[in-house]
């Protein structure tokens, strides 16, 4: 089966700055799809290219089999698009919109139907301005699934909501991928992509530095895993030694954090343990500490991730 | 043909529901006329021709919603669509830019059109008054009027960088044009230095084929008004259509 979207050699410049460069990747049917990184990465202007709504300066897309640019008419019939700024008429009422967008396609999801599945219908009556960022986006995923389209764009749908909003909003998307439909999104939330997508691409200057499934991600890059806890006094002689593998033991104070490399064959908390119920060792506050994507953009970039 | 209804429907719900909007086109003409009209009645004002005052006011009030009609909403609604990114949501949907337009005009014409009658059912009703032209003549005139007042709004919203230039614009185009053409008062009673420079506004012309066409004189009597706002129309389709952007 093709692709849902093939991109080779993407590139797109603004005046003397490259925004995107050299940037390739594939969507399959089915999948959830992110593009992760800071802001001015080059995140949404691979998604607008995608969209049609740029022109790129070089490369080839294709998206559900046709060029954006040449038969865009095709894509805004088949493929639903939530975008990062937009807004509706702030004295829309959330059914109008529904229904007014829902005139646009010949043939559409039932929108009453929509709204009630993502949790609108007491904001039936509601004007747009008097909702809140989590349901405008609900509002927006409900508009972008309006034509039942084959493919979902996704914009940095969680940016400026709360955590709950947030949470919220990752469940509905995983009810679209259940509804058989592709989504492709764009985030500069690491958790949010590692939550969410099946695969991920981190990129960072307008070019990929990293692309395959979170779980690979970490896994690959070798990034340490951490167990912390505190102590009442001091670890005995020797402790390290008795522990499997390439480790470090680090303490500060009362608190002791044992670096290992990710992906051993004994998960290492169940070692620790193991080690100190055996030699009696009175310990408190033990917690592990994963690697995540955050460490893997850290480690790729050598820069923190920041907002 | 369906999302043409659809937008239109909506618009007009929009429309009423903006406030400021409303009330310039369906209220405050009518308490302009009332108190107006408490002044004088229908008898011709102080040193106007015979005409009943009230008879003059409807057709220069209309004037004057066409000219607040085009100026702001127009201007303000479309500006204000691309700014918030209305039009950019719009776009990643199949529907046509044209219906987006269309919906507008039909909307802010048919406002205008009730603001007109209701203008013209005030004066029938509390002042009797005496309408002497031919309907179909003074709807084509009210029409173009309309189209070519709406042509300028769809220009400023289109060359002005923001919602909030445009708005000002329109303002200061607006208010000027509203006292001097003759819409808010006889043109007559001003000065002839004024009554030169209000030539150079198109509201004037408004006045003078509503006026006409009013009292009874036909379209030949004004194809000096009617080649204006003709021109005027033209270069509001031309320029809205190569200004028209979507962000």
């Amino acid at each position: 089966m093709d692709p849902i979207v093939q991109v080779e050699g993407l590139r797109k410049v603004y005046g003397s700055t490259v925004a995107v460069d050299e940037v390739s990747f594939e969507v399959h049917d089915g999948e959830i799809f992110g593009m992760v990184g800071p802001n001015g990465a080059g995140k949404t202007t691979t998604i607008e290219c995608l969209e049609g709504l740029r022109k790129p300066d070089a490369g080839y897309v294709r998206v559900l089999g046709v060029d954006p640019q040449r038969d865009g008419q095709i894509l805004r019939l088949r493929t639903g698009m939530q975008l990062q700024q937009s807004n509706l008429q702030d004295r829309m009422r959330v059914w109008e919109a529904l229904d007014l967008y829902a005139s646009f396609y010949p043939k559409t999801a039932d929108w009453r139907e929509l709204m009630a599945q993502l949790g609108l219908e007491e904001k039936r009556d509601t004007a747009f301005s008097k909702l809140s960022g989590g349901q405008k986006q609900r509002l927006f995923i409900a508009l972008a699934l309006l034509p039942d389209p084959q493919l979902v764009f996704l914009d940095e749908l969680t940016t400026g909501l709360d955590p709950q909003a947030r949470h919220a909003i990752w469940d509905l998307v995983r009810d679209v991928k259940a509804r058989g439909k592709t989504v492709l999104l764009t985030t500069h939330f690491m958790e949010e992509a590692e939550r969410l997508c099946d695969r991920v691409a981190i990129l960072d200057h307008g070019r990929i530095v990293a692309l395959d499934t979170p779980e690979a991600l970490i896994r690959n890059l070798g990034v340490e895993e951490r167990i912390v806890f505190n102590l009442n006094g001091k670890l005995p002689e020797g402790f390290e030694n008795a522990l499997s593998g390439k480790i470090r033991i680090e303490t500060q104070g009362d608190r002791v954090i044992i670096h290992a490399n990710n992906g051993r064959k004994v998960p290492l908390v169940s070692e620790v343990v193991n080690l100190l119920t055996r030699e009696e060792i009175p310990f408190r506050d033990l917690r592990t500490e994963q690697p995540t994507l955050e460490d893997v953009f850290l480690s790729l970039t050598g820069r923190e991730m920041k907002e | 043909m369906k999302s043409l209804l659809k937008m239109t429907w909506m618009e007009a719900k929009l429309f009423l529901r903006e406030p400021v909007s409303s009330f310039f086109t369906l209220v405050f003409p009518l308490m302009m006329l009332f108190i107006f009209g408490s002044i004088y009645g229908n008898n011709p004002p102080p040193g106007s021709n015979s005409q009943g005052a009230i008879e003059a006011l409807i057709p220069a009030f209309t004037a004057m919603i066409i000219g607040m009609i085009g100026l702001m909403p127009v201007t303000i609604t479309l500006a204000a669509y691309r700014e918030n990114g209305i039009l950019r949501r719009l776009r990643t949907t199949p529907v046509n830019p044209l219906v987006v337009m269309a919906a507008q005009v039909i909307v802010v014409f048919a406002m205008t059109s009730v603001g007109m009658l209701l203008l013209i059912t005030a004066g029938k009703v509390v002042y009797h008054v005496r309408f002497a032209g031919n309907a179909f003549s003074l709807l084509g005139g009210f029409t173009l009027a309309s189209l070519s007042f709406f042509g300028i709004g769809f220009i400023l919203a289109g060359i002005m960088p923001t919602a909030r230039t445009a708005q000002v614009v329109a303002m200061v185009l607006l208010y000027p044009m509203l006292i001097l053409s003759g819409a808010a008062w006889p043109r007559e009673l001003m000065p002839a230095t004024v009554q030169n420079i209000s030539t150079f506004l198109p509201l004037t012309y408004v006045v003078n084929l509503l006026s006409g066409l009013w009292i009874g004189e036909g379209w030949g009597e004004h194809l000096l008004d009617i080649a204006v706002l003709a021109g005027m129309l033209l270069l509001g389709i031309v320029v809205s259509v190569k200004t028209f952007r979507w962000e």
